[in-house]
């Protein structure tokens, strides 16, 4: 996956790498194992969306009543079954695309919500900016799950995966709009959108397309931070019981039904590892792709060219100690004037 | 005090306190390195300046920094040795009176320390208290949230330990002083000081253990013009007053005429040239520093077009065969093409050295780079070719800078 | 302080359009949502004039403008009345919230500054000594990070109280012991219940704090003014304090993003270990559609969040001489 853009974002300064002529534009983001571990995860989890449901052995919400109590893992039911003798792995394949659905229309949502104010204010400025920056400032400090709590506390049962992703991304777009509104005001200032500004070139056409393509890397990690939001807060408020969570399953939702019979209590590891340990899987997965475009977006936080077993092998220290450049000398240069 | 006598000709041994062998740095490790420098040699003379020039990307800064140790990742030192000679005879002849002054009890002890082995604890020591380091950007070097005053004593307190705060706090003032800024400035944070005070507050530091070399890393690049000239007039009247040896890295090599006793012209990583700084700059024997001085105006005498150089400097990432300014070169032979040339000694006793297929005696020189070296006269501003090389300067032995020194009077003693 | 003085208005004015934003919210919502709420208020409080008194408080059949009904909200609240539990009636909200708060000022509070020294610590030593294996954290903090602190929450008690037998498996205090106060049997009785909640909050949260200071440190470390305090020869603790000194500051401004999910987490933390606090007091309230006491729990949070944010606020005009000067 590479992103193209016209500038990277921070250069390094100070004695680096020497500048290389022709450097090439299209830059890839880093292909790290963190990066295609993330992507494999990710890819898994949206068939697990598509599939689930079909896959699932059983009816999630059906009682299979074999005894009063959950029973472990069995050939039957592999992950075991719950209180009510549903089978916990049914659920947890129709789980899914609830809690990955959900996640990301509440990305997509606050993506565009914040996309398009961060770039007014950073573009348009003045009275604007002002306004459009305190709304987000207010929406970033307001503590967003005590507040869905209550609009869903008077939303009781609700199953519209759509609602509820919206309500979530009401919640999660402040943070991309001010990371977005800082990039945009570094934009306008730069010679291509002045001139364009200076030619008399429309703003939407602007803003189109010199300074939202600009901003791909931004709105991507942006996109990503909210989707991982999503999954945590449609979590939390599924657990907390505030949304349909018997016909409707939700990774949540399971966790809620444990939550309600003390299964930590009860050593019913089955019934709710599966589902906590899937929410954290996805969110891994998005915070490994993120970790990628940070270092992409910050070259500073990459390993410049180093990797620990190429330094081993050439007989460094694994690590590179500020102000303590390694020296690696042949073993036999040591002598004198071997360069004159 | 040096037991290794293999010193570049020309150099009096007592007075050289710093070598530079056959330094090689590297970006990154294995194939995909890139030769950042290669086999440098360079020698550093008590009290003298050296002019380090090259285009941005030639490896100047890296050299500098890789033989501190302060180079940072992914560089890598892959050779040579970069030799400190200690302490140098308590006066050093030609009389450097000023430089002896109190407090040298926490110099190192005596004897040659190869930097390139030393281990963190060594350069710890001898860090700052025998070689500071004064960056490009006194913005960025100065740190934005603690006191002037804190980041000048704090380097008392890790090398005098003799001293207690109010004597340290006592110093810092002085050391303010002496570069013309108030000691009331002490309290003041980096970003409520212009940027000329900055870079004064700078250089103030790097004099605080009074080294005996100090790293000058294009120190005025990020001042406007004026600033420039009085931090230039500064630096020099320090210089001449403390007698400390000053490595300054610059691509203006018209400034290090006025200001250098000897220049080292890098290109590509290597060091192309090396000659007294007059001799240098009137009769240059690389193509490449006739090609640099033909980019810049002359200071005196009759004006020459400028010409510059075509082309841009190679990639690292894939350097070309042979000699790296080939493609650029307009005397370019099918050797240059093939082989790198050696480090030629030239003129008289080795005083100079360039490396170029053209200067190695089997070749015919074009007269551009045969121009004779100029006769040391006395009455014409800069000093004697040879000898400033070699002797140690004081202030008896003052560096070519007479329009430094009579353009304006001194700021630091003008400045309230 | 011109700084302080100019962001406290904005945190009077988020907070008034909390207020508001509690006051609409039921009127915003479809009718029959609501009508569900409260018929399962009326059947709590079992008082027809309570349930009468609760529709007009949500502007069903209340005969006053919208804008009388917003100032008598305000006035209500002004007088200290966030109403009445339904789930609990006739006890007022306040009452409610005023027994869980000091449990959960105690272990949020104290797990939520605990982790903060603690992660920007860590993020430190990592980004230092970067290349070690410390590195290996890395993986293990993004994991941390992922998990709801929920669920890690049911695996510390399935681990450490249902397998180990360390910990209690929670509640705030043994129900069988009648002491109160600062009998010292009392007192660790109490800090053996809130040991593990408390080390899950902070193993959950440490990972963004490690995370955030790590890259900021790497970041910072770049400077030069870093390299040039090791080129001058400063003791290694001298210099990476240079660093981190400057590196804390983005956290620090950070911080009011991240405060409000670290209290969540810990709200969600403390319903696992049914801890008598806020958050089990919320899930109560959820679970019985008590909307007096979600809106009470609300704007308490709320106030507290942004409390800690002017807390984080003063820290910064002290640590950063810069936006002293603009004073």
């Amino acid at each position: 996956m590479a992103l193209s853009v016209s500038e990277p974002a921070v250069t390094a300064r100070g004695p680096g790498v020497p500048p290389r002529p022709g450097r090439r534009r299209r830059v890839q983001l880093p292909r790290s194992p963190k990066v295609l571990i993330g992507f494999g995860l990710l890819i898994a989890f949206l068939i697990l969306a598509l599939v689930g449901p079909v896959l699932a052995p059983y009816d999630p919400s059906a009682d299979l009543s074999l005894s009063g109590l959950p029973h472990a893992p069995t050939a039957a039911h592999w992950l075991g079954t719950t209180q009510t003798q549903q089978d916990v792995l049914s659920q947890l394949l129709a789980g899914g695309r609830s809690t990955i659905v959900v996640a990301f229309l509440a990305g997509v949502v606050a993506t565009v919500i914040s996309v398009v104010v961060g770039v007014a204010a950073g573009y348009f400025g003045g009275l604007a900016d002002d306004l459009l920056s305190m709304l987000a400032n207010i929406f970033l400090v307001l503590p967003a799950l005590p507040l869905l709590i209550v609009i869903f506390g008077f939303l009781p049962g609700s199953s519209d995966d759509l609602l509820i992703g919206a309500i979530i991304a009401l919640t999660g777009w402040a943070w991309g709009a001010r990371v977005l509104r800082a990039q945009t005001l570094s934009l306008r200032s730069r010679d291509y959108v002045q001139s364009a500004r200076l030619i008399g070139e429309s703003p939407t056409r602007i803003i189109g397309w010199e300074i939202v393509p600009n901003l791909l890397p931004v709105i991507a990690s942006s996109f990503l931070f909210t989707v991982l939001y999503g999954v945590g807060t449609y979590t939390a408020i599924a657990y907390l019981g505030l949304v349909n969570i018997d016909p409707h399953w939700s990774w949540g939702g399971m966790l809620f039904w444990a939550q309600s019979v003390n299964a930590q209590v009860g050593g019913y590891w089955w019934w709710y590892i599966p589902p906590g340990l899937a929410v954290a899987m996805l969110g891994s997965s998005l915070a490994l792709i993120n970790f990628g475009i940070d270092e992409f977006i910050n070259p500073r936080l990459r390993q410049a060219g180093l990797s620990r077993r190429q330094a081993r092998r050439a007989g460094l220290p694994g690590r590179f100690a500020l102000g303590l450049t390694p020296v690696a000398r042949p073993p036999a240069g040591t002598g004198q004037g071997d360069a004159r | 005090m040096t037991s290794d006598g293999a010193l570049p000709a020309g150099a009096a041994p007592a007075a050289t306190l710093i070598e530079v062998r056959g330094l090689r740095v590297d970006y990154g490790i294995g194939p995909a390195a890139v030769h950042a420098v290669i086999d440098a040699s360079l020698a550093l003379v008590g009290g003298a300046v050296l002019g380090l020039a090259g285009e941005s990307g030639s490896g100047k800064s890296t050299l500098a920094y890789a033989m501190t140790r302060l180079l940072r990742a992914p560089g890598v030192i892959t050779g040579g040795q970069v030799l400190l000679h200690s302490s140098t005879p308590a006066s050093p002849p030609g009389g450097g009176g000023h430089s002896s002054a109190p407090g040298r009890t926490a110099s190192p002890p005596a004897g040659t320390i190869d930097l390139l082995a030393a281990d963190e604890a060594q350069l710890r020591q001898l860090r700052w208290s025998r070689i500071a380091v004064v960056m490009q950007s006194a913005m960025n070097a100065l740190n934005p949230v603690i006191t002037v005053g804190a980041q000048l004593t704090d380097v008392l307190r890790a090398h005098r330990q003799q001293l207690d705060r109010g004597g340290r706090r006592q110093r810092a003032g002085q050391l303010l002083e002496m570069v013309g800024i108030s000691a009331g400035h002490l309290g003041r944070y980096p970003h409520q000081l212009s940027g000329g005070m900055r870079q004064r507050v700078m250089i103030a530091m790097a004099l605080a253990l009074e080294p005996a070399v100090v790293i000058m890393d294009e120190p005025t690049t990020a001042l406007d013009v004026v600033t420039q000239r009085e931090i230039m007039q500064e630096v020099a009247g320090l210089q001449r007053d403390l007698g400390f040896a000053v490595l300054f890295i610059t691509h203006d090599l018209s400034l290090l005429a006025e200001l250098a006793d000897s220049i080292a012209v890098m290109y590509a990583g290597r060091l192309l040239e090396q000659a007294d700084a007059a001799d240098l700059y009137r009769a240059p024997r690389h193509p490449y520093t006739l090609g640099l001085l033909q980019s810049f105006p002359p200071l005196h005498g009759p004006r020459k077009p400028l010409t510059g150089i075509p082309g841009s400097p190679p990639d690292l990432h894939d350097p070309p065969p042979g000699c790296p300014f080939h493609p650029r070169c307009g005397f370019a032979m099918d050797i240059c093409r093939a082989e790198m040339p050696a480090v030629l000694p030239l003129g008289t006793a080795g005083s100079r050295s360039a490396a170029c297929w053209l200067q190695d005696g089997a070749h015919e020189v074009p007269a551009e780079l045969a121009v004779p070296e100029p006769a040391p006269e006395p009455a014409a501003g800069p000093p004697p070719a040879g000898p400033a090389h070699a002797a140690p300067a004081g202030p008896a032995a003052a560096p070519p800078s007479p329009q430094l020194a009579a353009a304006t009077p001194d700021p630091a003693r003008t400045r309230p | 302080m011109r700084m302080l003085a100019r962001r406290l208005p904005f945190y009077v004015i988020t907070f008034v359009i909390a207020i508001t934003i509690d006051f609409f919210i039921p009127r915003l919502m479809p009718g029959n949502a609501l009508d569900a709420v409260l018929a399962k208020a009326g059947s709590q409080m079992g008082s027809p004039q309570a349930l009468h008194a609760l529709e007009r408080l949500y502007g069903i059949n209340n005969p006053a403008s919208l804008p009388s009904q917003y100032t008598q909200f305000w006035a209500r609240l002004l007088h200290g009345d966030l109403g009445i539990s339904t789930s609990s009636y006739p006890t007022p909200v306040t009452a409610v919230i005023g027994t869980a708060l000091p449990w959960t000022v105690a272990l949020v509070g104290m797990a939520t500054v605990i982790s903060f020294v603690l992660g920007t610590l860590i993020g430190v030593l990592v980004a230092w000594r970067r290349g070690s294996w410390l590195d290996n954290l890395l993986p293990v903090t993004t994991f941390f990070q992922a998990a709801p602190y929920f669920f890690l929450a049911f695996l510390a008690i399935e681990v450490f109280s249902v397998k180990l037998g360390w910990f209690p498996y929670g509640l705030g205090q043994n129900q069988l012991d009648y002491q109160t106060g600062l009998a010292p049997s009392h007192v660790a009785d109490v800090l053996d219940h809130a040991l593990l909640p408390a080390l899950t909050i902070v193993v959950a949260s440490a990972a963004g704090w490690i995370v955030g200071m790590r890259n900021q440190m790497l970041t910072t470390m770049d400077e030069d003014y870093v390299l040039i305090a090791q080129a001058k020869g400063l003791s290694k603790r001298r210099v990476v304090w240079y660093a981190a000194r400057n590196a804390i500051l983005p956290s620090i401004s950070g911080f009011s993003l991240a405060i409000g999910f670290v209290i969540s987490g810990a709200l969600l933390t403390e319903i696992v270990f049914a801890y008598p606090g806020l958050g089990f007091t919320l899930y109560t309230a959820v679970i019985n559609h008590d909307a007096p006491l979600m809106q009470g729990i609300f704007l308490i949070i709320t106030l507290a969040v942004l409390a800690a944010n002017l807390l984080a606020d003063f820290a910064y005009l002290v640590l950063d001489p810069r936006t002293r000067q603009e004073a």
